[in-house]
């Protein structure tokens, strides 16, 4: 008999409890200290702070379904065992869709022109660049957009949340399990089709590249998509290798993890071919349009956290995670996970920082604080989710290929 | 050129050639190699056979491409034929990249191809012996080497109990030649008495 049910473990709580008041310490300080604050850069710095931390855990939480989405289209079995877990995680994004969308309020209602300069009506009036941009560009479109891309994520992830609980209600056999599987294709079909449209396009160009309004990148949409893919898996290895810590998910084996590791393997240097490719172009044509998005992160201020962020996410993994030994250690992968999980952290704020508080930038109490009080929240949804549902589907028709798969 | 004796059984169902990997293995028999029509996951791990070092290889050709392009390149464009592009260094490292890239992998890609030919001695010209022609169609081959001390008659009860549908045994040279295989493969199975004893 396996163990199906996950009760949520005293030491997970204590960890989720005491992240959550170290974050809400942090973010009352910081709503003290920095949001009320006269100076603009205090306020600034308070509100790119939650715009970083909200954006990458939706970014992230969002990527584990469209994980799900993708092994449902490619007809995979393999992660039949453990898919409770990307599911459990991809609960969250209603969460973190409701904390994005305040925080985007209280931005664009408050006018923080410095984190997004098309919002300084005045600049627009007279900018060539900003003018140009204005139909794409304004809080009209930015808030219809937002609104419709978040609610089809919930809505379509939840429904393809209920078709896997389906796999625990009974027996799914002959012309039902072909109806079952056709359905979940259909929904991952049109999850992946918006997803393509949404984070594959146009939201990391409205939520995150317009913070440097002038520059643009038509290669900066997937390369925040690997960063939240990449971050995603990372979530996936943690709670699988943590799971089975607890004697859980005995059929999930090392055969698993291996194909996990080669997922974060592959996407990380897929995430620093995109990162060249943008950085190399721009660099090589030199026009000073264009270059004034990398002249701050290679020769300004962020010139450490640019360097730290491509050796985290690119050096790092591809000397570690090359063997096949490697990723079939529970330890390195471990590892691993939580080195990248923070490096593409670290990425998301150097997206988000030099366009909004500039040179004034730091890494200090409120930044780390903002990452606990985020990771708190991702803890205290992703276990709840967790215990609610069985965690192995038992009746999945492709579950039997999953328990006898080999690398 | 040693041409050595065979026994070879066929088998037509995966969850027979399993256990029958097993056992023969157990009973002491050398399995020279299992023929398959398609990759048979976890065969290689029931056969004991080792990790392959092939990828190792792949690294060293891939360093080898990268070094080859990194040091023709910086000769020509700092050495040989200097020019000014748009005010670049004449050292400029990011620029090289995608050729450095494009050469190690073509160099891994290539040379690990060619090596993976030479293991499993495949080479244009290159004749090799065939236990079944069914093994690319249907069955499921299984040869065992014989030694001087290996009882022929027992080891084909043995995989005939094992489950094979069909049992024989074949005088044939596992390694490769050059020349045309129905011609010269006569004179081989005339020489058989050669390894018998």
């Amino acid at each position: 008999m396996i163990r199906q049910q996950f009760e949520i473990p005293a030491k997970y709580k204590k960890w989720t409890y005491g992240l959550l008041a170290v974050g809400l310490v942090a973010f009352l300080a910081g709503v003290f200290v920095l949001g009320f604050s006269k100076d603009e850069h205090d306020q600034t710095r308070f509100w790119a702070g939650l715009l970083q931390n909200s954006l990458y855990f939706l970014l992230i939480c969002n990527a584990c379904m469209f994980f799900i989405c993708i092994n449902i289209l490619g007809q995979s079995s393999w992660q039949t065992t453990f898919r409770r877990i990307p599911e459990a995680i991809a609960a969250v994004v209603p969460v973190f869709a409701i904390v994005s969308l305040i925080v985007f309020i209280a931005i664009v209602m408050g006018h923080q022109h410095h984190i997004y300069h098309w919002l300084d009506k005045d600049a627009v009036a007279t900018d060539k660049i900003l003018n140009w941009k204005k139909g794409f560009l304004n809080p009209t479109f930015f808030f219809v957009w937002t609104v419709i891309t978040l609610t089809v994520w919930v809505v379509v992830g939840k429904k393809i949340k209920q078709l896997s609980l389906r796999a625990d209600a009974g027996e799914i056999t002959g012309e039902e399990a072909r109806k079952y599987i056709f359905s979940n294709t259909v929904w991952a079909g049109i999850f992946v089709v918006f997803f393509a449209l949404t984070t594959g396009s146009t939201i990391p160009w409205l939520w995150l590249m317009s913070i440097d309004a002038h520059w643009y990148s038509t290669m900066y949409s997937w390369y925040t998509f690997m960063s939240s893919f990449v971050g995603g898996l990372t979530l996936i290895a943690l709670l699988v290798v943590y799971l089975k810590n607890l004697g859980y998910l005995e059929h999930t084996t090392r055969e698993q993890l291996h194909d996990i590791g080669k997922y974060i393997f592959a996407f990380s240097i897929f995430w620093a071919y995109l990162w060249f490719s943008q950085f190399m172009l721009i660099w090589y044509a030199n026009i000073p349009e264009e270059t004034v998005y990398f002249k701050p992160r290679v020769q300004g201020a962020y010139n450490a956290i640019f360097w730290i962020n491509f050796i985290v996410n690119f050096i790092a993994p591809i000397l570690i995670l090359m063997t096949r030994g490697s990723k079939r250690n529970y330890a390195i992968i471990t590892f691993m996970s939580i080195l990248l999980f923070l490096g593409h952290w670290l990425d998301f704020y150097q997206m988000v920082m030099p366009g909004a508080v500039g040179d004034h930038y730091s890494l200090g109490w409120y930044e780390w604080g903002m990452l606990a009080l985020f990771v708190g929240i991702l803890m205290f949804f992703t276990g709840r989710a967790l215990a609610k549902a069985p965690l192995v589907p038992i009746y999945h028709p492709y579950l039997k290929e999953s328990l006898i798969h080999h690398t | 050129m040693t041409i050595k004796k065979f026994v070879v059984g066929s088998f037509d169902d995966e969850d027979v050639l399993f256990p029958a990997v097993r056992n023969v293995r157990k009973a002491g028999y050398k399995i020279q190699d299992v023929y398959t029509p398609f990759p048979v996951h976890g065969l290689d791990k029931e056969l004991g056979m080792r990790e392959t070092r092939l990828h190792t290889a792949g690294f060293i050709y891939a360093l080898c491409g990268l070094i080859t392009a990194l040091g023709f390149i910086s000769w020509i464009l700092t050495m040989d034929w200097v020019q000014n592009y748009g005010g670049k260094p004449h050292f400029s490292l990011l620029a090289w990249i995608p050729i450095m890239f494009e050469l190690t992998v073509l160099f891994s890609g290539v040379g690990m191809t060619l090596t993976f030919c030479y293991l499993c001695q495949l080479a244009p010209f290159v004749k090799k012996h065939h236990f079944s022609p069914r093994a690319t169609d249907d069955l499921f081959v299984m040869v065992i080497e014989c030694t001087p001390h290996t009882d022929i008659r027992e080891a084909e009860s043995f995989l005939a109990a094992a489950g094979a549908k069909d049992v024989n045994v074949q005088n044939a040279e596992v390694g490769w030649w050059f020349g045309r295989y129905d011609m010269d493969r006569k004179l081989f199975d005339q020489n058989a008495e050669v390894v018998t004893a």
